[in-house]
């Protein structure tokens, strides 16, 4: 969540680069535009509803959903509130998507009771922090536990490789969802998104 | 410090007898109970857990369903853990959801411990705070609804604000610290969903 890491700055990360992929070109970078891939998708998903914590590995995919007037962007106070309204989405009869940073992961936990017992689909994506190249040590321990933390929460855990492999993951992720009236969670890693750099900092 | 307050059960069904086919969000413990006791129905969603949901459950529905009214009913301590709700709610501003804030100053379901409306905190102000204009409590000291109201008048004139005022509207309403006969509704959660869902789509 970006309340997690407050004046940190400046960030030439790779959101900011988002739109010229080949600059990056490191690790995970296959050119692809992740963001707008998964912002492409949502038509078709019949998703007119995100609901967020920003993150800036999230940056694309919400300054497109912002941009959008057929799309309502809803900013939260904290994560568990987006379970909580996408339930509440699809019980009025339309899945909404809930795009958080991995800490936000630790915030939603007991809330995720709601759609565990009611069987409710509900979709996440969560951009990840705490991985392999993590520069903020506050970052690492919900970070690291995410995958473990959904999993033993009933949540189903997809985890594109590589940046061309997101916006399918997400299409699959809300299939799974709606089929088996679980949540499911897209993980985008700090390899596809890009390491947090601090410059200026230790 | 505690005044006579109004009776919860009596409120609560004045209330949802002028519901027409509004949809209800019941947060857990005795809003819920209250609900049901007003008489259950499949537009009514009852948490029994999630606790801080109930908000933003609400928000979702009427998000969606501009056509259709949305009232969440819940207690103090649940609508404070869900306080941030309040920011969200006011930003999306939508003009179909109310919420109904029965606050007995105390978490009345885990032993009766002391809550904190009842020490400094006055969530209509918070909510005015968080931008929902219309906020505001009733049953407090001095004021409306105290000790002698009429509850079904009161009934009354909240429902019209409840129902018919354009959203979002809060009321937060002083209710006494009361032991009520045990109404549970069903805690089948995919039964709950299912027959909600279905009685909104429904028509």
């Amino acid at each position: 969540m970006t309340g997690d890491d407050p004046d940190i700055s400046p960030q030439p990360d790779a959101h900011g680069s988002h739109g010229s992929e080949g600059s990056r070109g490191a690790d995970g970078s296959d050119g692809s535009d992740w963001g707008e891939e998964v912002y492409r998708s949502l038509p078709g998903l019949g998703i007119r509803h995100v609901a967020t914590v920003p993150d800036a590995g999230l940056g694309r995919f919400l300054e497109l959903c912002e941009a959008d007037a057929g799309i309502r962007l809803i900013t939260l106070t904290t994560e568990e509130e987006g379970i909580a309204l996408a339930c509440g989405t699809w019980l009025g009869g339309e899945l909404a998507a809930v795009a958080i940073q991995s800490s936000g992961v630790g915030n939603i936990v007991n809330m995720l009771a709601l759609p565990n017992v009611c069987r409710i689909p509900c979709l996440l994506l969560v951009s990840m922090r705490g991985e392999a190249e993590e520069r903020n040590p506050w970052q690492v321990p919900v970070g690291c536990a995410v995958p473990d933390l959904l999993a033993a929460l009933g949540v189903d855990v997809f985890r594109p490789e590589a940046p061309s492999g997101v916006a399918s993951a997400f299409v699959e992720a809300a299939a799974r969802a709606r089929e088996a009236g679980r949540p499911a969670a897209v993980l985008v890693s700090q390899r596809i998104i890009g390491a947090k750099s601090f410059a200026g900092g230790d | 410090m505690r005044h006579a307050r109004l009776e919860r059960r009596a409120l609560v069904a004045g209330i949802l007898a002028r519901r027409g086919d509004a949809a209800v969000v019941a947060g857990l413990g005795s809003a819920a109970w209250d609900c049901h006791a007003a008489g259950d129905s499949p537009l009514n969603f009852y948490f029994w857990g999630a606790m801080g949901g109930a908000a933003m459950l609400g928000l979702g529905v009427a998000l969606v369903r501009s056509d259709r009214r949305v009232l969440v009913v819940t207690g103090d301590a649940e609508m404070l853990m869900g306080m941030g709700s309040l920011a969200a709610i006011a930003a999306q501003a939508p003009s179909n959801l109310a919420l109904l804030v029965l606050d007995n100053e105390a978490f009345g379901e885990t032993g009766r411990q002391a809550g904190l409306t009842g020490k400094n905190t006055d969530i209509a102000a918070i909510a005015r705070g968080a931008g929902i204009e219309t906020a505001f409590t009733v049953g407090d000291e001095g004021g409306e609804g105290s000790s002698g109201t009429d509850v079904e008048a009161l009934a009354t004139t909240l429902a019209a604000t409840l129902f018919e005022e354009e959203g979002p509207v809060l009321c937060v309403a002083k209710v006494a610290l009361s032991s009520e006969p045990d109404s549970y509704p069903p805690r089948d959660g995919v039964l709950l969903r299912t027959r909600f869902r279905a009685a909104l789509a429904g028509d």
